[in-house]
């Protein structure tokens, strides 16, 4: 084994029923380095971290580590920090109502009783060596969350750790406090610590990282030293298109004629909501298909959310056909004719117990209001009919949707929305995690909702679906728009590139 | 076979089957807990008794707050601890205004149905007081009705001065008696009252709709334009409604009140009524009607413990029980047990069915 490398996963195959997440995944990590583990959704970054911290048993491979002659055998989170093997969540997993000390030395002590004076010392000694400003004595929960991260990291480097795993620290951080994370991280990577490194910004990763793996669809695309992958590649490698790749798709999708005497069907100037997301500008036309992209995490959904009113909308202008319109809630949006499928169809979509038909009836009850509740048989014949117009499986009306698989249950709250007849329909990642047979059909139904009229904005993580249904593309990254693309623009190479940005254009 | 199982599988079935098994004790025990007699009242009227015109009268109260506690359970997926001492307050309020602000009296002083209403008015205000601490402060339900669950008794006791006002008038003892000439307690004909009010409720606006999705998934309700604050609100100042009828009932057996006694640990009939009728009291579905039933057979239980001369102080240990069983029933790793061993057990009878043939 190269003295260098720290750890090594060889050869890691892990399958899930129906799924194969990971399949044969080679990693290795140097001494000193930072890392960065790469990949859209359902790559397999984080089976593959959760391989590594014990949280899931692989099925077949193995790890080795520097200083062990066998193979490490890792079967729980507790092997794993024997080994040095050290993980810091995205969500602080610590507990803000003890004091910063008992936080980093909770779950270790050996008896019962405690010295707290010598944990406070020890404790102060550590801060003050990691250079992080907080006290042992003060309680956790009153220092910033960037602290609060950094607390964790110390907690994890106290307890030997050889290797720091980061599971994407910096995205609830505001630039000065990532600044602060990155001095810390430097600082542990002079050590001659390991940091593997997963987030979604693209700027961070060319500032901290030395290393870059690539993971797409459970397989190891390659590891790369980062001067040798240019950010285009990089997106290019994560979204498995190649940019040299002259076999280039055009999007099939029509080049939208605006009907220039009207005025956009929606139009918003300065929009910005509480998610994070930078003010931005979008307006859609009639019978338009408008598109937000970007890597996951640049903010695609946070824009939607806001116009929407799903986030709390703190600023900004809205113009619905001309006429300027408050929307704060969903409510005011869907009376303004606006519909929104959520990207996250189980936590923001199905009501799982109710019934298909209460779920589809459900948007058109609450318009019609409090006081005219349909009857049973309309809802049954609503319910019916969209049933059989999107061929949604299922044996009647009266299963709970919960029951549904998850492309039927995305057709059932595409039925919703499409029965409140909506002027402006924003679909947010409508074919994640469905079947191939619905996502054409959902593909479909867009372009033909389009043709007679209806505003669509359509989120895919797929860049192939979004070109083959938008006519214009907003592009964003690190969660704010950076480009607006159609016509002859509208190419995989375009597109990515604008993603990537940078000095590579 | 299916139509059994369909049975089995409707939630009415829960509260059913309870009825059944305490009507099947009864029988067993003594026959002539069932016996009922006409007779006549002090004032000469005629009226029916017997155990079970008892569990009819007394279930009755209890109905109407498992009306109100059914949906504070669904919308917020907890519960109000607070409803025996709001009823204490509607009640000393109620009074109030029939004794004219006087320590008694022997004519109301003013129409029962102002009362209701002042009455009403104090228990919306508890309930609002409630909804508003637990859908906008984000609060527990149970810790949020635990500070009027302390010092709700205390307020209603300010209301007279701590005074115990007594209303002597016959007419009022009828809505917790009799209706000269009718021998059915009134209580049940209030109860019913109430049970079409929240059916109309029910059929007349989108209220059902809305606290179930609320109660399953507060973050999609929202998403299609429910305010979900709104609904958990709503469903408070409800069980206020439902808190002041029922008070009206205690009182008016009473004739007067008893501020630390009245209604007391009411509030937990309530949720048990909720639970035995199968509802999750974790939130989100409900079936208001097996409450309702479930109310009845609450009070069946108590009736039946008295009967056999279980000190009043020893009920709750025999109801603990009860909760006991209905909790271990309705976990759902019991349930996933129980469908498994049916499951075997009609393989079983199936492979011995084709053995034979």
């Amino acid at each position: 084994m190269n003295e260098e490398i720290l750890l090594e996963m060889k050869d890691i195959h892990k399958r899930f029923p129906g799924v194969y997440a990971l399949n044969s995944v080679d990693f290795s990590l140097r001494k000193g380095e930072v890392h960065a583990l790469m990949g859209e959704n359902g790559a397999g970054k984080s089976t593959l971290i959760k391989v590594l911290t014990g949280v899931y048993t692989k099925d077949e491979g193995e790890i080795r580590m520097s200083g062990n002659s066998e193979a490490l055998d890792i079967r729980s989170p507790q092997d794993a920090q024997k080994y040095g093997i050290s993980t810091v969540y995205q969500e602080i997993t610590l507990c803000p109502n003890l004091s910063v000390a008992e936080n980093i030395y909770i779950g270790r002590g050996s008896g019962a009783v405690q010295n707290w004076k010598e944990m406070n010392e020890g404790a102060d000694k550590i801060l003050k060596s990691l250079d992080i400003p907080a006290r042992a004595t003060q309680q956790l929960g009153s220092c910033s969350l960037a602290v609060q991260q950094m607390v964790a990291i110390a907690r994890a480097v106290d307890q030997e750790c050889k290797v720091l795993i980061l599971d994407e620290p910096t995205s609830s951080l505001d630039e000065e406090e990532v600044e602060k994370l990155f001095g810390l991280m430097r600082d542990l990577k002079s050590r001659g610590v390991g940091i593997i490194f997963v987030t979604h910004f693209l700027d961070q990763v060319y500032e901290i990282c030395d290393r870059i793996t690539v993971l797409r669809d459970g397989k190891l695309v390659g590891a790369y030293d980062i001067a040798n992958l240019p950010r285009v590649q990089l997106v290019s490698k994560m979204l498995g298109k190649d940019m040299d790749d002259l076999s280039d798709i055009k999007g099939s999708a029509e080049t939208y004629k605006a009907e220039s005497n009207m005025p956009p069907v929606y139009e918003a100037e300065g929009l910005q909501s509480n998610a994070g997301i930078k003010p931005f500008n979008f307006h859609v036309n009639k019978g338009e298909i408008t598109g937000f992209t970007g890597l996951l995490g640049s903010g695609r959904s946070e824009c939607v959310r806001a116009i929407f009113g799903a986030d709390r909308v703190i600023g900004g202008k809205v113009k619905k056909n001309g006429k300027e319109v408050t929307i704060k809630n969903s409510y005011q949006a869907m009376k303004n004719g606006i519909a929104y499928l959520p990207e996250d169809r189980k936590r923001d979509g199905i009501i799982g117990d109710l019934s298909i038909r209460d779920n589809i009836i459900l948007a058109l009850q609450v318009m019609r209001g409090f006081f005219k509740p349909m009857s049973k048989a309309e809802a049954q014949k609503f319910a019916d009919d969209y049933i059989k117009l999107l061929d949604i499986k299922t044996p009647n009306a009266d299963k709970p949707i919960g029951e549904l698989s998850g492309g039927n249950q995305q057709k059932c709250i595409l039925a919703r929305w499409l029965l409140m007849n909506p002027e402006y329909l924003i679909l947010d990642e409508p074919t994640r995690g469905i079947d191939i047979g619905t996502k054409t059909d959902i593909q479909k139904l867009a372009l033909k909702l389009a043709s007679e009229g209806m505003s669509i904005t359509f989120i895919s993580s797929e860049i192939e679906e979004m070109l083959r249904t938008c006519s214009r593309m907003i592009v964003m990254r690190d969660r704010r728009v950076v480009g607006e693309l159609s016509g002859n623009e509208l190419t995989q190479n375009t597109i990515m590139s604008t993603i990537a940005g940078g000095s590579e254009k | 076979m299916t139509n059994l199982k369909k049975i089995v599988g409707k939630q009415i079935f829960i509260p059913i089957a309870a009825l059944l098994i305490l009507i099947l004790f009864n029988l067993c025990a003594d026959p002539s807990f069932f016996k009922i007699t006409l007779g006549t009242n002090s004032a000469g009227n005629p009226v029916l008794s017997g155990y079970l015109v008892t569990i009819l009268d007394y279930g009755s109260e209890l109905a109407i707050l498992a009306i109100g506690m059914t949906l504070v359970t669904a919308a917020s997926g907890g519960q109000d601890i607070s409803v025996g001492a709001t009823l204490a307050i509607a009640g000393s309020a109620m009074l109030k205004v029939l004794c004219g602000g006087a320590t008694s009296a022997s004519v109301m002083q003013a129409p029962v149905i102002v009362a209701l209403l002042v009455g009403c008015i104090a228990a919306m205000l508890a309930g609002a007081f409630n909804g508003a601490l637990v859908a906008y402060f984000r609060i527990q339900p149970m810790v949020a009705t635990l500070i009027l669950y302390t010092a709700g008794r205390s307020i209603a006791a300010w209301i007279n001065n701590n005074e115990l006002p007594i209303i002597s008038d016959s007419a009022f003892t009828v809505y917790g008696g009799f209706i000269p000439g009718i021998p059915i307690p009134t209580p049940f004909f209030i109860a019913a009252l109430c049970v079409l009010a929240a059916w109309c409720l029910l059929k007349f606006t989108t209220i059902g709709l809305y606290t179930q999705a609320v109660g399953i998934n507060e973050n999609s309700a929202r998403l299609n334009g429910i305010n979900p604050e709104f609904i958990k609100f709503l469903s408070f100042v409800i069980l206020g409604v439902c808190v002041a009828v029922a008070a009206l009932i205690k009182i008016s057996r009473l004739s007067t009140i008893n501020y630390s006694v009245i209604a007391k640990d009411i509030e937990m009939d309530a949720i048990l009524a909720v639970a035995l009728g199968g509802n999750a009291l974790g939130g989100g579905k409900f079936n208001l009607w097996a409450s309702i039933l479930g109310a009845y057979v609450i009070q069946f239980l108590t009736t039946t413990l008295y009967k056999f001369n279980v000190q009043s102080d020893a009920l709750p240990a025999y109801k603990a029980v009860v909760v006991i069983a209905l909790v271990v029933f309705s976990a759902p790793t019991v349930r996933a047990k129980l469908t498994e061993l049916s499951k075997k057990k009609s393989r079983s009878v199936q492979l011995a069915g084709k053995e034979a043939a």
